[in-house]
């Protein structure tokens, strides 16, 4: 018979009296505490480093509120007008106002902006500005004379496109496409068009780096795998002893291999087997970018897929051989299989780090070695247009997380095994 | 003896991994078609050489390997046609069980009806008709290890191998699944070769029993022979339990000799495997055959033995006693009510037949 003091059904309570539950959580208080200390370090460090930054990109993508609070008379005006005739006194008194109001920061600020929407804005802007204070009744007049182009129209009507406080503006962008006056969704100008081709290079460079990663790594990985120990860890520190050079330094290293009078040029040249004149442009271009990518990778590949290698025992393949199959037959059937959980990680891991890539591709990839990493860098540091920047981080995100998931559904996230 | 009983020969077999030690030393072996052969033995013993030289995973450094008259050096595994029961079972992660049964069976090209045919009665055999959707991973070790018997033995294979089959397996499960391998054995007519380091495993099983030790065959017999007159020192200290009495040979008289013990008693023993007066010898004795108390002139050896320590195991008494010097000396006495209760710190006659003392090789 048991002693426990519960009723039938009653919740149970410990021999003093406490519920059960109640004694259980007080018991496991001291271990959720220490839990809870131990992972607050990395918790914190996620959130200001990893969580805020993705959110405030995410923001930003699609933010056009600036814009609308520096110009708050002027979108009224704007509103008002029937998009068909001249523009009004009172429109040019609108903008009067809000110039008058706005900061010297904030004008440059919007004026950037409202360039991104009409080229010319921001000039036009810029030296209306710098009148405003000697300006008087009527502005219409005044604007006129300070600036011919305010009687264009299109100025004006371009002021629909950024009328509301959040835009996918920044998005069509990246994917060369715009928004015109009326909001429809239309194709930038033929010889404006750079990101779809960029974006198209990009996956083209991804993927055929995960390919090549793929085909050498796995041979290197198998005899890691299988060597005898001490020949295997001279091999394994090989693979490392890239990983641990700096990256500046191993693409100086491909530079002198590659570029025109290199290492592999004048080998050939001298082994007779490319003349003088035919040296292969190896660098500065979409190869420099894809075989330099490459072998940095390349590590990211052998660790999972050796990691995977190295949990098969040897008695499969005997074991298949044994039953009947040749070792060719065994391999394929037999072990292969048993590395896809590696295959997957390492590709997954090589793909993403490939897909964001950018010194690489800004160092050798010349002109159209490029990709779009660079584009990102270049609107963060150069043109300074942070909304589209943002808008193209968003775009590899998702296209990331698709990723990650097509792969959580054919193979499973619990397979991946990254060593 | 015809050669024709013989399904597989070892003649002169050598194996060095490095050139410079041999792990199997001059190996001769016939296994007769349809027998349970074992190979016992220590680990580093050799025995699981001699299996991956069967095989096929490891070349044989010196001599031919026959199978059913075929020399089979030059034969790589795949084409020998030998079943093999793993150590580890070796199931195919990646595969359902039926996947792995079907396995031998599809890179031998056979067709599906026939295929699932013979799947379905591999597994019936090992009583798992209803386990072939499930993953190696699902398995119990019983139950992994009886597919991996199933594997084996679905393509009728006339051979078949089992490295240390049973070494994962928990006492009860391994006592069981000992009597299922053996009754496979008998129904199918199997020729097995079985590698183990357990005695009791190969005593259960086996029709024979190569002992091996430092890479050469001590004996090979079947089991009531090994237990009863081993051959050397290592197989009857290795065989069972044993108490050994190291001395020199003072009288040889055929049948038996007599041996001088380092403190002067002199037991009179077997003559099984020493040489003339003079030489060592050790003296094997099982515990199960010294009487305590016995009638005086019954028997040639009689001693005085200290009860040291008495363990109660229910059918008898182990009893350890100190006698001529040496105070391991087990005694198992049973339980029965024709027998005196000793108790710990007694001095009683204990004594034994010379045929039942064996006078061997004085090995360490």
């Amino acid at each position: 018979m048991s002693t426990a003091p519960a009723t039938v059904d009653g919740p149970l309570i410990t021999a003093d009296g406490i519920p059960l539950k109640e004694s259980l959580q007080k018991s496991l208080r001291r271990s959720k505490i220490r839990a809870v200390l131990l992972v607050a370090p990395p918790l914190l460090f996620l959130i200001f480093l990893f969580i805020i930054p993705i959110g405030n990109m995410l923001t930003r993508s699609v933010d056009d509120k600036l814009i609308n609070e520096v110009f708050p008379n002027t979108f009224e005006a704007f509103e008002a007008w029937d998009k068909v005739s001249e523009p009004s006194e009172e429109m040019f008194a609108a903008v009067y106002q809000d110039l008058k109001a706005a900061s010297k920061t904030e004008i440059g600020k919007s004026s950037v902006r409202m360039n991104y929407a009409k080229p010319g804005w921001r000039s036009l802007i810029k030296v209306t500005a710098r009148k405003i204070k000697k300006m008087e009744p009527p502005y219409k007049e005044a604007f006129l004379k300070a600036e011919g182009r305010w009687a264009d129209t299109e100025f004006w009507l371009s002021l629909g496109i950024m009328k509301d406080k959040r835009t996918m503006g920044y998005y069509l962008n990246a994917v060369d496409r715009t928004y015109d006056f009326d909001k429809n969704v239309i194709h930038v100008d033929e010889n404006r068009k750079v990101y779809n081709l960029l974006w198209w290079r990009t996956i083209q460079v991804s993927i055929i780096v995960t390919l090549a990663c793929l085909l050498l790594a796995y041979p290197v990985s198998y005899l890691l795998a299988t060597l005898p120990m001490r020949i295997a860890n001279l091999l394994m520190i090989c693979v490392l002893m890239p990983f641990w050079t700096s990256l500046l330094v191993r693409i100086v290293a491909w530079m002198i291999m590659l570029q025109q009078n290199g290492v592999v040029n004048d080998t050939l040249v001298a082994a007779g087997i490319l003349s003088d004149e035919n040296r292969l442009a190896m660098m500065y271009n979409f190869n420099g970018t894809v075989i330099v990518m490459t072998q940095i990778l390349l590590p990211f590949m052998i660790l999972p897929i050796f990691s995977v290698m190295k949990t098969i025992p040897p008695s499969y393949m005997k074991a298949a051989q044994n039953l009947g199959a040749t070792p060719t037959l065994a391999f394929i059937r037999v072990y292969m299989p048993q590395t896809i959980p590696g295959i997957g990680a390492g590709c997954i891991l090589v793909f993403i780090v490939a897909i964001g890539y950018y010194i690489t591709p800004e160092l050798v990839g010349g002109k159209d070695g490029r990709l779009i990493g660079n584009m990102v860098a270049y609107h963060m540091q150069r043109s300074l247009n942070w909304g589209l920047a943002a808008a193209m981080g968003t775009i590899l995100l998702i296209v990331i997380l698709v990723l990650y998931w097509i792969y959580d559904k054919i193979i499973g996230i619990d397979n991946m095994k990254m060593g | 003896m015809s050669n024709n009983d013989h399904l597989v020969r070892f003649v002169d077999i050598q194996k060095s991994y490095d050139g410079e030690s041999l792990v199997v030393k001059n190996l001769n072996l016939d296994v007769a078609k349809g027998e349970f052969l074992t190979m016992l033995g220590p680990s580093g013993s050799g025995k699981t050489t001699c299996l991956m030289m069967l095989a096929g995973f490891e070349p044989a450094t010196h001599g031919e390997i026959y199978l059913n008259e075929q020399p089979i050096n030059k034969v790589p595994p795949h084409k020998r046609g030998i079943g093999m029961v793993f150590q580890n079972y070796a199931l195919f992660p990646h595969m359902t069980v039926a996947e792995n049964l079907a396995f031998p069976l599809e890179v031998r090209h056979m067709d599906k009806s026939e295929r699932e045919q013979r799947v379905n009665r591999a597994l019936d055999m090992v009583q798992l008709g209803a386990f072939g959707d499930r993953r190696p991973a699902q398995l119990s070790g019983g139950q992994a290890q009886r597919v991996a018997v199933a594997r084996s033995l679905v393509f009728d294979p006339d051979l078949v191998l089992m490295d240390e089959p049973l070494g994962a397996l928990d006492k009860n499960l391994r006592e069981q699944m000992q009597y299922e391998i053996k009754h496979i054995h008998e129904n199918l007519g199997l020729t097995v070769v079985y590698v183990t380091h357990d005695q009791s495993e190969a005593l259960t099983m086996s029709n024979r029993i190569a002992v091996f030790d430092d890479g050469i065959i001590q004996q090979c017999a079947p089991p009531e022979v090994l237990y009863e007159e081993p051959e050397n020192a290592f197989c009857a200290n290795f065989i069972g339990e044993n108490n050994r009495f190291l001395g020199e040979v003072k009288e040889d008289n055929g049948d038996t000799v007599k041996v001088e013990i380092e403190n002067h008693a002199t037991v009179v023993a077997k003559k099984v495997n020493v040489g003339g007066v003079g030489d060592r010898s050790t003296l094997s004795l099982r515990p199960e055959r010294v009487t305590v108390n016995p009638e005086p002139g019954s028997v040639p050896n009689i001693f005085s033995g200290l009860a040291e320590e008495l363990i109660y195991l229910g059918d008898h008494i182990r009893t350890r006693f100190t006698v001529l010097g040496h105070d391991d000396f087990i005694v198992k006495i049973p339980n029965s009510a024709v027998h005196a209760h000793l108790k710990e710190g007694d001095t009683v006659n204990i004594g034994w037949n010379a045929e039942d003392c064996r006078a061997l090789d004085p090995s360490d």
